[in-house]
Order: structure tokens, then sequence, then C-alpha cells
């Protein structure tokens, strides 16, 4: 994350008069078992702005959000709607009062095409059988509302990650709201998408739509937002004006403290070559891939949604299987056959999708960190609780993952603390080569700079191999020692880290210039 | 996801506001009571038993709560079995006619084993001998059944559901196949001990019961089996990326089904004198429901082998009760079927709980 300020240019020009209040939130407060996830919030939304709502992970943000939305049902202070009260009793009841929510994970029907996730339960019928041709016409306007080009005969299930976030979009502006909560939702798109959602977001703004922002990116507040509340701790630190605040500001108020981002020592020289990729290729998927990573270095893959990382990632970890090339570890050609294999040759793979690849959720910190060096704890499949107890404890020590205690189910973690428990489950398996896909989307500043501190001392300190999946350009730049560019399932550039841009990687990875 | 700060710092929100941690202290019993299934249904069965007491004098005396726990032992067996399954966010359907087809490949090798010792091809002496090997097979079976469920659940990708409802079909017709539907009487001596025996005045069934869920306690909390039985369930993409072969630990899985299912078996064929191809029909259910009632999840991952047994034990205290209390089968069938909805509802309503 940048945090020079370069982004404070507006795009969006316009009348900004200030609008009534819409939307207000007074004292509310909320708490789960052991937990004050709200303590006494104030929140006012006006027509026509852009209410950013900044953050740590179990900042109370989501919960906040929840409330509004009727997901959850507040247990103090209220909420007033053009200054009566109301009670929000549930999600379709916030529809009726004009608040619609875009969620970070997405509340769709898989198996359902495009058009019948859109309208989903506002479907008009004729003869009491569901008039498609109507339902086609609707969902055909939304879409070309937010430009997006998708059939809508589509099951969503077949949809690109950040297709189904701009889908979830436009279900939600087909509600008409007079409020509009974005949860990150620019987390899945790519640079064009994320164009698209601000233009979107600047007609709203327009229509006197109040829009509340929930993002990480805080580049991202200052182009779009006109003021921003920020909570710590499940309390309300300061509500600010954007354009009288700076970014070092903001990241004061979300963490309590000065974050200082520290340069990354270069890796110069490449140690011995830990694992090497010759012509990899997977039937319409990979095209001869090859590369090389050498001990201690960070090699980042950048690309476009949809280029094929998390593929080549999956097809190396023996996910997916191989229809071309090898794969050497060690300079020692190996047949990655299984995970299981894999894990035994000491590799490691972060998946992307964390709550569905990444965790157990009904299950502990504990379990879920020791899931793959239980053969570490006891012989003959035989667990020596104990030894397990102790190993979790040093790990959550080291990591400073923040967590009641190691028996602790993982679902109430934070985002950030959650991804801290897999990434100490590779390490406590002893793994020497890390694939990481998208290791800190969706996790805040302070968790983000813990999990890079923890790569670099990984491959430095333990002389390990990272292969770092991003779509965060910052963070590719940051990070790593090299950079393949890839696009459609091929490695179309390698650029040094001092030859490194911005511009240069994305017009590589667009398609634009070839290397 | 709900956006929960976790307490670590003495800072907690709950001390800086003193009315609030004043009502948490005392939700906690509540919340516990809610969110514990297993605690839950132990206080149901304990209710339960106080009613039947106060209804009929006879229920509370040694001799019927001895008899409770022989009746429930075929179902707390299945349910050990089925547990395991379950937590995999799988089901075993096939359980039933597994239990009748061990019954009589048990009863015709201890058939033929005494035929073949009149014929004199075995040496005297080892007559009346069967029943080990009649046991063995039982056993024998029970495993391969559910071993080639594993099989074809993991490595085939079949589900669940499916590929046990096959089985169900399977067992059932080689089972009246192979006794051509008429059932074998002729057990080897000594097979009633299985059954009917007592040590130090407890049934052998009721041992086999504490002993079997001992086993399985320990192998779900203390082995790496019992670790990815809950993995698997809980999220098998995840358990599959930390390098668990899941294919290999179904079959296992599965087979402790059919391990448990000729446990079973054999205990009621002991009990009743003879293998009955028709034996064990809506067993499948009976141990489901003891799963479901234990506060096991039908989605996996979360569940108590305790549990299941509470569940088996309030089954057959309902059917027993009602029993002396001589209110018609039936009626029992509608009894336990409204428990069963009751429990999951309750079980929902713990889980609202917890936001």
């Amino acid at each position: 994350m940048r945090t020079d300020g370069q982004a404070s240019q507006r795009p969006f020009i316009g009348a900004r008069t200030p609008g009534d209040v819409v939307l207000e939130g007074r004292g509310v407060s909320k708490r789960f078992p052991g937990v004050v996830a709200l303590d006494r919030v104030d929140l006012d939304i006006r027509a026509g702005e852009v209410h950013v709502v900044l953050g740590e992970n179990g900042a109370g943000k989501s919960t906040l959000m929840k409330i509004l939305s009727g997901a959850y049902r507040k247990d103090d202070g209220e909420i007033l709607l053009d200054g009566r009260p109301v009670e929000i009793r549930e999600p379709r009841h916030a529809q009726g009062l004009g608040i619609a929510i875009i969620y970070q994970t997405f509340n769709q029907v898989p198996h359902l095409s495009v058009a019948e996730n859109i309208l989903l339960g506002r479907e008009r019928t004729r003869l009491g059988l569901i008039d498609y041709e109507d339902l086609h016409r609707r969902a055909q306007r939304e879409l070309d509302r937010i430009g997006l080009r998708v059939s809508l005969g589509t099951r969503v299930m077949d949809l690109s990650v950040a297709q189904r976030q701009m889908i979830e979009i436009a279900k939600a502006l087909s509600l008409n709201a007079r409020i509009v909560i974005m949860d990150e939702p620019t987390s899945a798109l790519t640079e064009r998408e994320t164009e698209t959602l601000f233009d979107i977001i600047e007609s709203l703004r327009r229509e006197k739509v109040g829009i509340i922002y929930i993002s990480h990116r805080l580049e991202e507040v200052k182009r779009v937002g006109d003021r921003v509340t920020v909570l710590r701790d499940g309390k309300k630190i300061g509500t600010l004006d954007v354009a009288d605040s700076d970014i070092p500001t903001m990241i004061r108020m979300m963490v309590g403290r000065d974050l200082t981002f520290a340069a990354i020592e270069r890796q110069s020289r490449r140690g011995s070559e830990m694992l090497r990729v010759e012509s990899l290729g997977r039937e319409g998927v990979l095209h001869d891939i090859g590369f090389a990573v050498g001990q201690g270095e960070i090699v980042a893959f950048f690309g476009l949604v949809g280029a094929g990382r998390t593929e080549l990632a999956r097809a190396i970890f023996g996910v997916d299987r191989i229809d071309k090339g090898r794969i050497a570890i060690d300079g020692e050609v190996v047949r990655i056959s299984s995970p299981e294999v894999a894990v035994r040759h000491r590799l490691g793979f972060l998946a992307e999708d964390r709550l569905g690849s990444g965790l157990a959720l009904s299950m502990t910190v504990s379990q879920n960190m020791t899931l793959p060096s239980l053969s570490y704890f006891g012989r003959l499949g035989w667990l020596r609780l104990g030894a397990e107890r102790q190993a979790v404890d040093e790990f959550i020590k080291t990591l400073h993952i923040q967590t009641p205690s190691q028996d602790q189910p993982i679902r109430y973690l934070s985002g950030g603390n959650q991804q801290k428990v897999i990434l100490a489950r590779w390490l406590m398996a002893r793994s020497r080569i890390l694939l990481l896909d998208e290791p800190t989307q969706g996790i805040d500043v302070g968790a983000k700079e813990e999990v890079h501190r923890l790569m670099i001392e990984f491959a430095r300190v333990r002389g390990g191999a990272v292969v770092l999946i991003s779509s965060d350009l910052p963070e590719v730049l940051r990070m790593s020692d090299r950079i393949l560019v890839m696009r459609e399932g091929r490695i179309v550039a390698e650029v040094a880290h001092d030859q490194a841009n911005q511009e240069l990687v994305m017009e590589y990875a667009a398609g634009t210039r070839r290397g | 996801m709900a956006s929960r700060k976790a307490l670590t710092q003495s800072d907690t929100p709950a001390t800086r506001m003193p009315p609030l941690g004043a009502l948490q202290a005392g939700r906690a019993f509540t919340h516990h009571l809610l969110t514990n299934q297993t605690l839950f249904m132990f206080v149901v069965l304990l209710v339960m038993m106080f009613g039947f007491a106060q209804l009929s004098p006879y229920f509370l005396t040694k001799d019927n709560l001895l008899q409770v726990t022989v009746q429930a032992a075929v179902i707390c067996m299945l349910g050990a079995g089925q547990t395991f399954v379950i937590l995999t966010a799988g089901i075993d359907l096939g359980v039933g006619s597994v239990l009748a087809l061990v019954t009589v490949v048990s009863a015709i090798v201890m058939e033929s084993w005494a035929g073949l010792a009149r014929s004199n091809v075995l040496i005297a002496g080892q007559q009346g001998g069967g029943l080990i090997p009649g046991l063995a097979a039982g056993l024998l079976v029970g495993a391969a059944c559910g071993f080639s469920n594993g099989v074809i659940i993991g490595k085939l990708r079949v589900p669940p559901f499916v590929a046990t409802l096959g089985m169900m079909g399977i067992a059932r017709g080689l089972a009246l196949i192979v006794t051509e539907g008429i059932p074998r009487f002729r057990l080897a001596p000594g097979a009633e001990f299985v059954g009917q025996g007592r040590v130090l005045g407890i049934p052998v069934p009721t041992i086999s019961v504490l002993l079997l869920y001992a086993v399985c306690y320990v192998v779900l909390t203390r082995t790496r089996l019992g670790r990815y039985t809950y993995a698997i369930g809980s999220n098998p993409q995840a358990t599959l990326l930390s390098g668990v072969n899941i294919p290999r630990y179904l079959a296992v899985v599965y087979m402790i089904s059919g391990l448990t299912a000729a446990l079973a078996g054999l205990t009621e064929m002991s009990r009743i004198g003879s293998g009955q191809p028709a034996g064990g029909q809506g067993y499948e259910l009976d141990s489901i429901a003891a799963v479901v009632l234990g506060g096991t999840s039908l989605l996996g991952g979360e569940g108590r082998i305790l549990g299941t047994l509470i569940g088996a034990l309030i089954i057959a205290i309902l059917r027993n009760g009602l029993n002396i209390l001589n209110i018609s089968a039936f009626w029992q069938q509608v009894a336990i079927g409204v428990i069963i909805i009751i429990a999951v509802f309750a079980d929902q309503v713990r889980r609202g709980t917890r936001g």
C-alpha cells in the first residue's frame, strides 16, 4: 500500500452540495457471547454522498453493515430513516426500506442463471409460470447499466469471481435502493472493472443515492469517498471529510499507531534452485510454462483475473492434472500426483479462497493449524495432544495471532488472523516452498504488513522459496525479487524488480506491450 | 463474515462496560446449555427417565434398566459407525441390510462348520466348533461391505447417499439369495453368549457397547484418523490441500461403519438365536436418528460420539417406557419422529444463538 497520496487527484468533479441525512445510526451496539462487536457507534449517511467506513478486520464494520441491512438485530441504540426511527427486522425488510447491500462473499445460487440470480424472488409470472421474457428483459437492463457483458443464460457457477462480483452489484442496483452498502467491492475486480464500478458509483451519486463504502484500499478512499468514518475495536474513532484528510492520518486512526512500511532488502544473488517448472501444460488452461525459483527468493506472478495463475499453482501442487511438462524440486524431477505428494515434498499452498479451500470453519484454531503436520505429533496415527498444544501455542505467539485460545473456533477470528493461521499451518509443516495465492486479499493493513514480514522471514531467514500470486500491484512491486507476468495461460514477461513499475507490468498483463 | 474482535488484551470491551459484562456472566450457563447439544440431550434423557419413573414403578428397576441397555445395544453399535460416516458429511443407508447379511453369513458358516465336522472332514474334538469362524466371517462380511462403500464414494466419487442406497439393496438381496429367504437357526454352541451372556451380572451387549464407545472416543479425539474424519466433513477442499489422502480415509471410515454393523448383526443374531435375511429393516434410520439426536451435524465436521450414545438411549428408553405404559408400537414411531424433529429444531435454535 502506498501512502504518498499520489492517487489523491479526483476524477469526479461536480457539485458536491451535501444532501439531507437519509440514514442515521445513534449509539448502535451489538454484543456476541464474550465479545462486544459494536459499542455505541454513531453514523449518518447523506443523500448523494459516498461515505467510507474504514477499520481493521474485527473493528466492527461488517457487524454494523449487517445491522443496517437487517442480517443482525442491534442490541442497543436506534436507527433513523429520514429522521424517523425504524426497527430493521430482516434483510427483506431492509430491502423494502430501500437499503441494499453488496456482500464481499457472494449471495448467489450457483446453479441458476445470471438473469435468475439478479431478479431472484422478484420474478413476474404469467398464468403461474415464470415469465422468462420479462425476466430476461429486466435483467439485461441491469447488466447494461453496469456495462457487464455476459450471457443471461449462463449459470453463475460458470462465471469468474470478478463477474460474480459484478452480478452482485447489478442485483443490488436493481432494487432501486436509496442506500447502497458496498463491502470491499473491488477486492476481486480488475483495474478496468474497478473503473466501471467507480463510474457506476458516480452515477448513483448523481441520482442522490447514499453509498456506504467499505474498503481496505486507502487509495480508493481518496478516490471515491466524500466522508470517512473510522472504527476500531467496535468503537467509532471519528468522521472526517476526505478532502481535508490524508492517508497517514486515516491509518493512524485505524490502527491506533503509526505504521511505517519498512523498505525490503532485495535478494541480489539467487540461491540454489529449489523449484523448477519446465514446459508445463494443461489442456486449454496452461501453455508451456517454465520458470525457476531459487532459495531465499520471492517470485511474484502478476496477471489479470483468468490469466491462469491460480490454475498454475493448483497444477504444481498436484490438485489438477498436468498434461505436459515436468517439475523438479532441488534439481530432482518429481511427479506430484496429489497434494499429499506435494506436502511430502514440503510444498505449501495457501489458496485464494480462504473460506472455501483454506479453513475448516467448524474446527478450532489449533485443529486448522496442524492439519498437514499431524504426523509430527506421534507415530502410527496416534496423536500426542500435549505436543500439539505446545507447538500451536508457540506459533500463535511468534506469529502474533490474536485469539483467546487455541481452542477458539476459527470462524470467530478476523480475516487477517485466519490467514496467519494458514501460514502457520505451512510453517509448522516445515514447508520449504510456499505457493501463496492472494495471501493478503481482504485483510487489513496491519495484518497485511505482518503477512509480508512473515514472507520475507520465510525466504531470507529460513531459506525458503516463495511463489507469490497477487493482483495487488503495489504488493507485487514491494515484495518480489522478480515478477512473472501471465496472460491467457502463458508467461508473457519476466521483469526484474529494479526495472518494474506499475505501468510496465500492467501493460504486459493487459497485452498492450509484448516482452 | 461476522466481525468479532478476538479478546486478547486485558482491556476488553466487557471490562470497560460493566453492565454488559454482568449480563454476559448471567447468560453463561444458559448459553452453555444451548450451545452444547450433547449436554442438552443428556438433560432431555434425564427428564424422560424421571417422567417414566413417575408413571411406572417398574421403570427404574435394575432389571428394566439393564434390559434397556440390551435393547439399545444394536442401535448404539450402528450409531457409532454412523457417527464416523456423518462426521465426514456422508451417510450410510446400508447398515440395516449389511446387518442382515452378516447374521445369515455367520449362521451359515456356523452351520456348515458343524456339517463338516459331522462328515469327519475335521478331526474329532473340534466338534461343536464353528463359533469363531462364524463370528469372523460375519465381521469380514461387514468390513468388506463398508470398504466397498468407501471405495465407491472416495475413489469413484459416487455420492454417499446413492452408493449406500445401492449397498442397501445389494446386501439385502445377497442375504435373501444365500438363504433362499429362509432364516437359519442352527448356530454354533456358545453363540448365544454374544447376545445373551452376562459377565458379573452385566449383559454382554452392554459391555460390548461400552467398549466400542470407548474405542471410538479415543479414535475420534486422539488419532489422525479421527481428526481427518472431522476435517473431511468440515471442509474437504481444505483437507485435500493439506495433503490428506481423502479416498483412503473415507474407505477406512465406511469400513468402520461396516464393522459396527457386523458387531450389531452378531449381537442381534445371538440374541434371537438365528440369522434372519429379512432382519434389520429400518435400522439405518434408527442409527441416523441416534446420531442426529446426539447433536452431530448432518452437514459434517461437528459432533461427538458420546452424543450418539445418548441419542440411541433416548430412542431405546422411549420405546421401553411406552411399552411399559402399554402404548402401542405404532404410537412409538410417532413419538420418535416427533422427538427427532424437536431435537433438530433445538439444534437450529442453538446455531441461531451463535449469530
